[in-house]
């Protein structure tokens, strides 16, 4: 039994620890070294890690669903086979960031539980509807091509795992970019009717898109800390501001243009200017009242509770044939 | 006329790749478990490839995807079966894959005009026909109610078995001796899933060829509506 005196030397030598081990943690992150699972870290950015690569994952697989509409769609072989594997890559992005959230501590059956009840969020693009087979393009080249460029810094990460997770996301997720950009390169020099079908869905998916690179940075709550721990390298507009540099001559070259009258190139910013965000719109995405907020979540909910008694099956088939090797072993 | 016989065969075969492969994209965001989604797009991706293949010797692959009658496609019935549960999926990746490794093992080593492409697409089918022999033990020998829903399932899609073992005009094999291996080869699985194997006939005068003469069951027409819509919608665009 500890004396009260004794008690109170650990307390401090774990007030020292934490210091030590603060200390540690700090000189790591500045030195650009990575943060691995094992080594301490504060408790909050463990915690903001496992929100933000829970969401990512969650936004993959949920992101499934706008492009899998358009599957039994596609209207050629060639069109149908890209998609196909390009949805299927989504779901392996799924599986590489649930299991970089498993090296912080938590469980992707947790994790999928608090996005079923809808406790973590997924990105409020994919909210949004695809409407027609340009749809699918116009989600490769812009909503791929923002990911892209919020994740390619995530590449340089502090936190291990979700640094080497984005590696081989962002090579694969570029590969969908240039395909989406081809796709709708075969509209928009197709016949006007595939032309104007190119339009319309880069007329839709223009400010969506945008909105994916989070609120002004005056209005986001995490930036500071997550910029300061190197989670985060760039802040929300200025990553925006890049995107709809690269998107101006590429839009071009597609024969398309972007819906907003304000976007003009600034001599003297040597950026393109561009016209406000409907903020509101973006708030109300995300609260959950955007066009497919219920009918994503819900056809999630379904494949998860009408898959339940094939994870069951599994894991009794494992549980049977498990003891049986013991039993040999 | 020897050029027109592969055709025929090319188009059977490939009907039977592009028409699974469609009903197992339908999976996609609806599977079980992640690994399900990524394995089931993988094997629906496997199988468009064998049918873009097999399409292209026997004409153009869009307009004979896209622009064919359902009384022109000559796909077995077993292959247009909708999804049903996990259980009617697992069930009909079973016959169809224990069936497609026998067959293309067969003409691989045959040396025909099929050889080099079944040579490629056997090494697919072995993969396919593991995911589904090992989900038919998991489901069959997992819990009661998977146990139930499995049998259920294998017993539903008995009646298409047979179909797959009508010759097929040149493709050289010896079918009696592929159906001989067929019923072996599934009937252990079933038998190791502790699931009985059904009873019943395989084929009969109501089935005799029936996919490969282009007479098709009632919800084939519904998917072709909805995979061949938005092509016919654009006569002679390029996607």
């Amino acid at each position: 039994m500890a004396t009260a005196a004794a008690a109170q030397g650990a307390a401090r030598d774990t007030d020292r620890d934490t210091t030590a081990r603060q200390g540690a943690f700090d000189a790591a992150v500045a030195a650009d070294e990575r943060i691995e699972p094992r080594d301490w870290m504060p408790d909050a950015y463990r915690a903001t890690l496992v929100r933000q690569i829970a969401q990512h994952a969650h936004s993959e697989i949920i992101g499934m669903q706008p492009e899998a509409n358009w599957i039994s769609r596609a209207p050629s072989l060639r069109r149908k086979a890209i998609l196909m594997a390009k949805v299927q890559d989504e779901a392996g992005h799924g599986l590489y960031l649930y299991s970089a959230a498993e090296t912080l501590g938590v469980s992707r059956d947790e994790l999928l539980d608090k996005l079923h009840s809808g406790r973590q969020k997924y990105s409020s693009i994919f909210n949004y509807p695809t409407l027609t087979w340009a749809d699918v393009g116009a989600i490769g080249w812009l909503v791929d091509g923002a990911a892209i460029t919020n994740q390619v810094p995530l590449c340089r990460c502090s936190y291990g795992p979700y640094a080497r997770a984005m590696v081989r996301i962002c090579k694969e997720e570029s590969f969908h970019q240039r395909q989406g950009y081809e796709l709708l390169l075969a509209l928009s020099r197709g016949t006007p009717e595939q032309h104007a079908m190119a339009q319309d869905a880069v007329d839709r998916w223009w400010w969506p898109s945008l909105m994916m690179f989070g609120p002004p940075d005056d209005a986001s709550q995490h930036s500071a800390q997550s910029m300061a721990w190197k989670i985060k390298r760039h802040s929300n507009d200025e990553l925006r501001q890049r995107f709809v540099d690269i998107c101006v001559p590429q839009a071009e070259s597609l024969g398309l243009t972007l819906p907003d009258p304000d976007l003009k190139w600034n001599e003297e910013r040597g950026h393109y200017d561009f016209g406000p965000i409907d903020w509101t719109e973006f708030w109300e995405v995300l609260k959950g009242n955007g066009p497919c907020n219920e009918q994503r979540l819900d056809r999630r909910r379904r494949a998860h509770d009408e898959g339940a008694w094939v994870r069951e099956a599994a894991a009794a088939y494992a549980a049977k044939h498990s003891e049986t090797g013991a039993t040999r072993a | 006329m020897t050029a027109t016989v592969p055709a025929t065969a090319a188009l059977a075969l490939g009907d039977d790749a592009l028409v699974l492969s469609h009903r197992l994209g339908q999976w996609a965001g609806h599977a079980p478990v992640l690994e399900e989604e990524v394995a089931l797009a993988n094997i629906a991706l496997d199988l468009l490839g064998q049918a873009r293949v097999l399409l292209s010797i026997a004409g153009d692959e869009d307009e004979l995807a896209y622009l064919r009658e359902e009384r022109a496609f000559r796909n077995l019935q077993l292959v247009e079966q909708p999804n049903g549960d996990f259980a009617h999926t697992i069930a009909r990746q079973l016959y169809f894959s224990v069936y497609q490794h026998l067959l293309y093992g067969r003409l691989a080593e045959g040396g025909g005009p099929f050889a080099p492409l079944a040579a490629k697409a056997v090494k697919e089918v072995a993969y396919h026909r593991d995911h589904a022999e090992q989900w038919t033990l998991r489901l069959g020998d997992g819990t009661d109610v998977s146990h139930e829903r499995m049998q259920r399932a294998c017993t539903a899609l008995w009646r298409y078995t047979g179909e797959m073992f009508q010759p097929v005009p040149g493709l050289d094999a010896d079918w009696a001796a592929l159906e001989t291996a067929w019923l072996e080869r599934v009937g252990d699985v079933l038998r190791r899933a502790t699931l009985t194997v059904p009873e019943g006939p395989r084929s009969g005068a109501w089935t005799a060829g029936a996919g490969r003469q282009g007479l098709h069951t009632e919800p084939f027409g519904r998917m072709l509506a909805e995979m061949q819509h938005l092509h016919r919608s654009h006569p002679g665009a390029s996607w």
